[in-house]
């Protein structure tokens, strides 16, 4: 065992890289959830976005147009969602698993000839002077441009649910649809583009994996993180800015974790690999004994029948 | 325009032929899908649905259709009580690994010695894991009310992880050269899961999951606690009016599905498969709720359901070294169907009617 190969600073900085796809997939969930809808099929929309960011990268050679095709792909996928629960009334929670268990198959399906490439480097976003400073400069400033994006992403959204109208009737349909119906404002549209945004969200987040965290492409490669980025949204009791508290948390487990693995902790391999989930469960348990701050609509359906 | 009117009730009719309309829209949308591959999709259907039953060695596949089917609805019977009270269990695949672990540790603690009650104590223990892993989300949800979806699902990673470790140290077969998994049972008489009728496929797995479907139907129908579970959830705000706990059908709900999801990896273990080793677990958790679905969560359904779902699996293999047919294109088509059957049910609630714009 050999804690001195840890570098706290590289540690901090490859937290930040493992938090960055469930902080993505969270902050769209979470704003799905603020319309009153749940989503639960974000692990099958990351790994199609994973996969289709994967392939456009491939084939192009540019991991921003890979990113952008990793949203669209994100996005379409949960449009079959937003078909199946808002215009033909099906159940969430069962459209949700349907969504991960298509997606799953989708992504190995399309994936299939791409097993084993290395995507071309996505470039490193580097400030010049402030990436030099010591310590900071690596934890903070030596990063790609989806890292920062996750954070105004994460700014952007707090802003919006608060200060702007669109961000009020959102938040109107989540809590009570029938009162936002009666006001005259579009339910069914409203948490369509919602479940659109959470797709693009959880697409580009999947592809964050397969582009840069890993980088290469292999089945079911997100191996739970969708799961983890829906926990994300309990755990923050539905506020953006804890989603990325939440998210580092997780990402530091993760880290640490692997770090531990790799200086041969003496804990078995297997039994440290199940930490992230295990941690998850433990942060579900504290954090649902407040229940108060769920959407009040939260995963009901509705119909206009009036 | 087309408007949706709610039905006052759903319509019986509808509620028994959806399935089937769901049914042949996959095969038409997954035929669609075959073609793209460059595949003939008449051709592709027929491997899958035709071949298993009728073809020229259905001989050899008709007995996989029970080895398949017996742990799908065995599974697929406990998710759908709990589904049937609005009480989510996606972690059956989780359940089933747990209760192949403590099934086959129990025999081979027992290794090498022969005895007739060697089998049925692995079952118990089987039971008895699948139960185990089961009530942790069932107790954190009555405790705390934690969501029993997240952490089921969580407990999934955590049960593949153990498997893993299980192969690869407690249960890795001393003379088995450093190769990771467990002696194989096949070769260990007194805890092997053998074929009761021979060459039918006919194993103890899939007697239990008959008899699954006989307790849930009579359960359901003509017992207090199945009326409980179905007042759970068709009006929840009845059920809480009368004498229902929901604690307690949350413990029963979640324990059952677990223990079936148990027996169902221990007779698996046991018997097809053979042995532990890190891929034993094949996604027939996952599988399962499709089948509780595409069976309309009633016992009945769900046998035919399971069968059904079997022969995609057949016919899929079938379809791979035949016609070159991507497996995944398979778990596409099984994804497919579940999309439909949720689609089509807005037929049962629902009547779509053409209304005529009238001026506002």
């Amino acid at each position: 065992m050999d804690f001195s190969a840890i570098n706290p600073a590289l540690l901090l900085a490859s937290l930040l890289v493992a938090a960055t796809p469930i902080l993505i997939a969270g902050i769209g969930e979470l704003v799905v959830e603020r319309a009153g809808v749940l989503n639960l099929g974000v692990e099958g929309m990351m790994i199609t976005g994973a996969v289709t960011g994967f392939i456009v990268t491939i084939e192009t050679g540019s991991p921003f147009l890979g990113f952008l095709a990793a949203c669209a792909g994100g996005a379409a996928l949960s449009f079959l969602f937003a078909v199946l629960t808002q215009l033909a009334l099906a159940n969430q929670v069962a459209s949700g698993l349907a969504l991960t268990l298509f997606g799953l198959g989708l992504s190995s399906l399309m994936g299939q000839g791409y097993v084993g490439l290395k995507p071309p480097a996505s470039p490193k976003l580097d400030l010049p002077l402030i990436s030099d400073i010591p310590f900071f400069g690596t934890v903070l400033f030596s990063h790609d441009a989806v890292v920062y994006f996750g954070f105004a992403l994460v700014a952007c959204v707090w802003a919006t649910l608060k200060f702007t109208r669109v961000g009020l009737v959102l938040r109107a349909v989540g809590e009570n649809h029938d009162a936002a119906h009666a006001l005259g404002y579009k339910v069914v549209r409203m948490r369509i583009l919602a479940i659109l945004f959470g797709g693009a969200c959880a697409g580009l987040g999947g592809a964050y994996i397969s582009l840069i965290r890993v980088p290469q492409w292999t089945e079911g490669m997100t191996a739970g993180a969708g799961w983890i980025a829906l926990a994300l949204v309990v755990f923050a009791s539905w506020k953006p800015w804890r989603v990325l508290l939440g998210a580092w948390l997780f990402g530091g487990v993760t880290v640490l974790q692997l770090n531990l693995q790799a200086a041969g902790f003496a804990i078995p391999v297997e039994y440290l690999s199940m930490s992230p989930y295990i941690i998850t469960i433990v942060v579900l348990v504290i954090m649902s004994a407040d229940k108060s701050r769920a959407p009040a609509s939260l995963g009901r359906p509705f119909h206009a029948s009036s | 325009m087309l408007k949706l009117e709610k039905r006052p009730q759903p319509s019986k009719a509808y509620a028994y032929t959806t399935p089937f309309l769901a049914v042949l829209a996959t095969m038409f949308f997954g035929g669609l899908l075959f073609m793209a591959l460059g595949k003939n999709p008449i051709e592709a259907i027929l491997t899958i649905f035709w071949e298993p039953l009728f073809g020229e060695f259905a001989f050899y596949y008709r007995p996989q259709l029970l080895v398949k089917g017996g742990p799908l609805i065995l599974i697929a019977i406990g998710l759908s009580l709990g589904f049937k009270a609005g009480i989510w269990n996606i972690g059956a695949e989780g359940q089933y690994i747990v209760g192949a672990i403590c099934g086959a540790g129990a025999g081979l603690a027992f290794y090498p010695m022969e005895a007739w009650f060697i089998f049925p104590i692995m079952i118990l223990a089987g039971a008895f894991g699948g139960w185990v892993w089961a009530m942790i989300p069932a107790l954190l949800k009555v405790k705390f009310q934690t969501n029993e979806i997240l952490v089921s699902l969580m407990l999934v990673y955590v049960a593949e992880q153990l498997l893993a470790s299980m192969s690869l140290g407690l249960l890795k077969n001393p003379e088995g050269h450093g190769f990771p998994g467990s002696r194989n049972l096949k070769d260990y008489p007194s805890a092997f899961n053998e074929e009761i009728i021979t060459g039918s496929g006919m194993h103890w797995g899939v007697l239990a999951a008959f008899i699954a479907v006989i307790f849930a139907y009579v359960l359901l129908n003509r017992h207090m606690l199945g009326y409980s579970i179905r007042l759970t959830g068709e009006a929840p705000r009845a059920a809480k009016f009368s004498s229902v706990n929901p604690a307690r059908l949350i413990l029963f709900c979640l324990g059952t599905s677990g223990a079936l999801a148990g027996l169902a990896g221990m007779f698996e273990v046991s018997g097809p498969a053979g042995q532990i080793s890190i891929d034993f677990n094949v996604g027939y958790g996952f599988t399962a709720i499709i089948v509780a679905f595409l069976g309309r969560l009633h016992p009945v359904g769900i046998l035919f359901a399971g069968l059904l779902m079997a022969l995609t699996y057949i016919g899929g293999e079938i379809a791979q070294s035949n016609l070159g047919l991507p497996g995944a294109a398979i778990q596409l088509f099984q994804g497919m169907l579940l999309f439909f059957l949720l689609a089509v049910d807005l037929l049962t609630n629902y009547r779509i009617k053409l209304v005529r714009k009238e001026a506002a």
